[in-house]
């Protein structure tokens, strides 16, 4: 039966959110791939952030160690933690720098494992990397051949308009999300954030760790040029993570206001229920 | 009265979680699993890297000014101590194991073999790097020499410095071994290599992190096992910290 017929049909009697109708939105590969992928990111923020508070300190260019003046540092003096991000320094104690339980720059309730092993870090980050890397090679590759790509995620020619995008940007802000049929189709914005995570961030942040390998950098010595050195690959792979963070953030609070319930329904088992159209105002 | 503020709520609910983060990181068979990951980086790396792939070599220009010190700084042991006093006059050089003509050299018959000059970069596993010029003999013209057996799978470097009465060494297969900017180096920035850098030598082997890059080498060994040599890991931090074996990332 075509969903959007029964959508219309049950409007006209409904008064309730609850009895519009179910609609498959999410394919499995696709939620197979969301969770593997969540999974994914999770171990190695964590684990990169193991990594990390080994020397917490980022440089730009090819060198870079304890002599070298670093343009983001994350460490104690004394008894206050810091976050210095060029000539700028933050109080961070309490969550970075210094806490309670710990004085490394992450503290052990966001890293992997939850005490200080570079040796363990490496260990999940290097296994989630592959994880990351077959996941997100399967994803893209089926994503072309299942026409997800072209259907659901590349925007429309009527979305790539600068005007198209910037009503979507105030609705946003209104925090007004689309209703009803439109919400079938992710809307402009959405599509963006999706594909800059997986074809700008994830290939970045594959890239510059490769980087950051002496092995590879025989392999593929253009790497470094590409990114400016090896230091300034880890500092462009720690941005990604800042990036990583940020959707992260902005994904759930999306969830949240959209509603978790429907929203979580629909990545777990792909039916989703339509919301109700916004009735004009009067 | 017991009173569960939000805040002992909290640092009890993550309390729980850290337990239970840790059960994770511990299970043996966790670990086990982990490490198909090391096996698979080893071999895809070896796969796309043409063993005789150079590692990017600098200018004068881009050499660190201070260059990091990597792991001991100073042996404490009295043999050491003595090579030091008489600026390594007597110290030799051994290479032996698995080779048909194992032999020893002082270091000025090292200085006198062929030498490789190369200014590379330093990567350390912590993450910090440092670039500097490096002289020395490349070790595949030793092995020859040595004429290793076909058997031997990895060449091991016992070191003068150790960390609370456990030495160090380390290993490398053999395609690192008979690479050619793997070179056992006397001279750093053109100088005679400092003490805190390894003196008399250290190993350079330029496709791998800091911990291989073996410092105070007293004796070179070909072997066709890593198993029953010091905790069988290949190295002092792989027995002790379980770092990964394979430095190529």
């Amino acid at each position: 039966m075509d969903a959007a017929t029964a959508s219309v049909t049950l409007q006209e009697s409904a008064t309730t959110v609850e009895t519009r109708p179910l609609v498959y939105r999410t394919r499995l590969p696709v939620r197979i791939w969301h969770w593997t992928n969540a999974l994914t990111i999770f171990v190695m923020l964590m684990s990169g952030a193991t990594i990390f508070n080994a020397h917490p300190r980022l440089y730009w260019g090819k060198y870079g160690a304890t002599f070298e003046t670093p343009w983001l540092e994350i460490g104690r003096q004394g008894q206050q933690g810091f976050l210095r991000l060029g000539s700028l320094q933050f109080d961070t104690t309490g969550f970075l720098g210094l806490t309670e339980h710990s004085t490394r720059a992450f503290p052990p309730l966001v890293t992997i494992p939850n005490y200080y092993s570079l040796a363990e870090g490496r260990q999940w980050h290097f296994f989630f990397a592959w994880v990351l890397v077959v996941s997100i090679a399967g994803f893209v590759i089926y994503a072309l051949f299942s026409r997800h790509l072209s259907h659901d995620l590349a925007l429309t020619r009527e979305e790539r308009k600068l005007s198209h995008l910037w009503h979507d940007i105030k609705e946003h802000a209104h925090l007004r999300f689309p209703t009803g049929e439109a919400a079938k189709a992710y809307n402009p914005l959405q599509k963006i954030a999706y594909l800059s995570v997986i074809f700008v961030l994830i290939p970045l942040v594959v890239l510059t760790g490769m980087t950051m390998s002496p092995t590879l950098n025989a392999a593929f010595p253009w790497l470094l040029d590409i990114f400016g050195g090896r230091q300034s690959a880890r500092s462009i792979h720690f941005l990604c993570a800042t990036g990583f963070l940020a959707f992260i953030f902005i994904h759930l609070l999306m969830v949240l206001l959209a509603g978790p319930f429907n929203e979580l329904r629909s990545i777990i088992t792909g039916w989703y229920r339509l919301p109700a159209e916004r009735r004009p105002k009067p | 009265m017991t009173i569960i503020t939000r805040r002992t709520a909290l640092v009890g609910a993550s309390g729980l979680l850290l337990a239970g983060c840790e059960k994770i990181t511990t299970s043996p068979t966790v670990r086990k699993v982990l490490t198909l990951g090391e096996k698979a980086t080893l071999s895809g790396q070896r796969l796309v890297t043409d063993r005789n792939a150079l590692a990017p070599e600098f200018t004068r220009a881009d050499i660190s000014p201070k260059f990091r010190m990597n792991g001991n700084r100073l042996p404490g042991s009295p043999e050491y101590q003595a090579h030091m006093a008489s600026n390594f006059a007597d110290w030799r050089l051994e290479i032996g194991g698995k080779v048909a003509r194992p032999f020893s050299l002082t270091l000025a018959q090292l200085k006198a073999a062929p030498q490789r000059t190369q200014i590379t970069r330093h990567d350390c596993v912590e993450g910090w790097s440092a670039i500097g010029e490096w002289t020395g003999v490349p070790l595949g013209l030793l092995l020859r020499q040595a004429q290793v057996s076909p058997s031997a799978q990895y060449i091991v470097f016992h070191c003068a410095d150790d960390f609370s009465g456990k030495p160090y060494y380390e290993s490398i297969d053999m395609i690192d071994a008979l690479h050619p900017q793997t070179i056992l180096a006397h001279t750093m920035n053109r100088q005679p290599l400092p003490v805190g850098h390894g003196a008399p030598i250290r190993l350079r082997v330029e496709r791998a992190l800091g911990y291989k890059q073996a410092k105070y080498v007293m004796k070179i060994e070909a072997v066709e096992t890593l198993a029953g040599l010091y905790g069988g890991g290949g190295g002092y931090w792989e027995d002790h910290s379980g770092y990964q074996w394979f430095a190529g990332i």
